[in-house]
């Protein structure tokens, strides 16, 4: 091989690197580094290797039983939002108008909630389930219903995943929407040629053209519900007990609230690790999607 | 399978309030026979795919009524009219194998699955489909996917009608003639009526027996691909047709002579009674024009260049002001810029107004 060498261009990738380090590398290392020690203040610590990420897999101790309690928490709480969201999102998308002034106005308003700041959004909805001033937890309580998410378990689940489903189901629909708005009428033509009915329509076309956009969704959701901590902190403050404590809440009381840094530190690893592992499987699946839908050149051999 | 006629038929995007001159289709009545392979030949937005859209029922007419074997269609739903079309892209269902595909129609109207079956297997022998049966029809190519469209379209075997929408446009050129030979195949085998919309003429005049040109939504002429060459009835359809298209100047015409740019040339016909204050013209391709050397008695042209198509050689001279194209006869040789043109009277013909006018005998 008659290639030219020439290592300098590596000089290229400095500023990049430089970047990367100061910003990603070096804090992350910081917390790998408070991960395999332990402190009692004064600035002082303690080499602890692995010690902290044992006890965070062993659910007999007590840090290792909160964090498995608030992953698996937080796991059904991601389960339950997408079970709701996804297809409350594609209903929504398919009822709305495909064209005319309404498109306008559907899409204003159903990008008002995507808008509002995270800790806005848990503190309009503390205020509106409040049993004593609050819309909905004076009209709950008056029909009846023992409605009061700060002393009711259920009540505060309730509340948490309504309030996310209020804030997030636009997201799946508009993304629904892009997909749907995307097929070719050519399509809906021949199926009403077919004599296809509006569910054999759905099934035959309008999911399987959306399923792209739908993946998209389901990793957003999924992450963000995984990561959530503003909105049910605000509303919950993580309880009653330790009800709607996910994974973020119970980091950030075990960081700042008992100020365990060793604790809290490898808890942010594993965390982060789950994180990257769920993404990366997500991102396997999209991109194999995409290869299955490429076109094969005929047996033929004529392209 | 069924004879189509076209009662008064004319269609608006915008109502039937709109003026007529607006309409997407102007009223047009005609009868299609069953069994007959129609084309619908005209450039963009000249109406033929409204037309061909109300006819499948995708798009209901402002006015008029269509006929299927005697029985007015026009108030059906595209699924009870029986039609099957195949549109300019290949439409699949993704998730779906081609025998599904193929089955799809016939599941949606709940006939028995031994039937479904039988009547794929055979649809699929006639396409050349049947070794991808079980093959995802996403991974096929454009052609075979266009097969499957049509298809769908012939695995019900109460099709009144088959519509092409310009169906070739995304397939490869080489594949084009081939699959234009299976249409036409299956054309005689099915005796079935087929109606293809496309605005390229040589599609239109190697599949069809009758041809329909259109232009700004009117139908101006319909006839076999010889009777469009030979005698357009409208100048549209004279320049559309052929390559180079018909030669079409003004000119003044009285009894059996025509005056070009001063020079008088013979008719075959006698044009007496031509509507007073007409726009006159001689239409003649070039076909029927030979070039020959400047002579006295010859329409006398300035030549520009020479087109060499091969078997044949076109001139594309300058009578006047008009541009002008003509024969190069096998053997002529072209000397200096001037030359003199040789009309073949019997294919010269007068249009007033744009419309063809048959002379006396």
């Amino acid at each position: 091989m008659d290639k030219t060498i020439n290592q300098k261009a590596w000089f290229l990738v400095l500023p990049v690197f430089l970047v990367v380090a100061f910003s990603a590398v070096l804090p992350l290392m910081t917390v790998v580094n408070y991960s395999m020690q332990d402190t009692f203040g004064n600035n002082q610590f303690f080499w602890n290797g692995v010690g902290w990420f044992k006890e965070l897999l062993d659910p007999t101790t007590d840090l290792g039983g909160r964090f498995l309690a608030s992953l698996w928490r937080n796991l059904f709480f991601s389960a339950v939002i997408l079970a709701i969201e996804v297809p409350l999102g594609i209903v929504v998308a398919l009822s709305m108008p495909r064209q005319g002034f309404s498109v306008a106005v559907c899409l204003v308003i159903l990008a008002l909630p995507l808008l509002i700041p995270w800790n806005v959004v848990g503190t309009i909805w503390q205020i509106f389930g409040r049993p004593d001033i609050g819309l909905m937890g004076y009209v709950l309580n008056s029909l009846g219903l023992n409605y009061n998410y700060v002393s009711n378990d259920l009540d505060a689940w309730a509340t948490v995943i309504v309030m996310d489903v209020w804030h997030w189901t636009s997201l799946v629909a508009l993304l629904c929407y892009a997909g749907l708005k995307s097929i070719p009428d050519a399509y809906y033509q021949a199926a009403q040629i077919d004599g296809a009915s509006r569910w054999a329509v759905f099934k035959a076309i309008q999911l399987p053209k959306m399923n792209r956009v739908l993946l998209i969704a389901v990793l957003l959701r999924f992450m963000d519900s995984f990561m959530i901590y503003t909105e049910p902190f605000v509303v919950t403050g993580g309880g009653p007990g330790n009800s709607t404590t996910f994974v973020s809440i119970e980091l950030v009381k075990i960081a700042l609230g008992q100020f365990d840094l060793g604790k809290a530190a490898a808890l942010s690893l594993v965390y982060n690790l789950i994180i990257i592992i769920v993404c990366w499987i997500f991102y396997t699946v999209m991109t194999n999607a995409g290869v299955q839908r490429r076109v094969v050149v005929d047996k033929k051999g004529v392209k | 399978m069924a004879r189509i006629d076209l009662v008064d038929l004319a269609h608006s995007y915008s109502g039937n309030a709109a003026a007529p001159e607006s309409f997407a289709l102007k009223p047009v009545t005609m009868t299609w026979r069953q069994g007959g392979a129609y084309a619908l030949l005209g450039p963009s937005g000249c109406g033929k795919t409204t037309l061909l859209n109300l006819i499948s029922g995708i798009v209901t007419p402002s006015r008029g009524k269509i006929l299927f074997d005697g029985v007015d269609i026009t108030p059906l739903s595209t699924q009870k009219r029986n039609i099957a079309q195949v549109f300019q892209f290949p439409v699949i269902y993704d998730t779906m194998t081609v025998g599904q595909n193929l089955a799809f129609p016939l599941k949606n109207r709940g006939v028995p699955k031994g039937e479904i079956d039988a009547r794929v297997a055979q649809i699929a022998r006639l396409l050349d489909l049947a070794p991808d049966l079980n093959r995802k029809a996403t991974r096929l190519t454009a052609d075979a996917k266009q097969k499957i469209s049509l298809g769908r379209g012939l695995v019900r075997s109460d099709v009144a009608a088959v519509l092409f929408d310009e169906p070739l446009t995304v397939i490869d050129p080489e594949l084009k003639w081939q699959l234009r030979s299976k249409l036409k195949a299956l054309h005689r085998d099915l005796d079935l009526t087929m109606i293809y919309v496309t605005h390229d003429q040589t599609e239109a005049l190697t599949f069809a027996d009758t041809v329909v040109v259109m232009h700004d939504g009117r139908v101006v002429q319909s006839g076999t691909p010889a009777e469009l060459f030979e005698k357009p009835a409208h100048t549209f359809v004279g320049y559309f047709i052929g390559s180079p298209g018909m030669n079409i100047v003004p000119a003044q015409v009285r009894g059996r002579e025509a005056r070009i740019d001063g020079h008088t040339i013979a008719l075959t016909r006698s044009y007496d009674a031509l509507p007073p204050g007409a726009r006159i013209e001689v239409g003649v391709r070039p076909e029927f024009v030979d070039v020959a050397l400047p002579a006295p008695d010859l329409l006398s042209a300035n030549i520009e260049r020479i087109d060499d198509l091969g078997r044949i050689r076109f001139a594309r001279v300058r009578v006047g002001d008009a541009k002008f194209s003509a024969r190069v006869p096998p053997g002529f040789s072209v000397q200096g810029e001037s030359a003199g043109l040789k009309f073949d009277p019997s294919h010269v013909h007068v249009y007033a107004d744009s419309l063809l006018v048959e002379g006396a005998a």
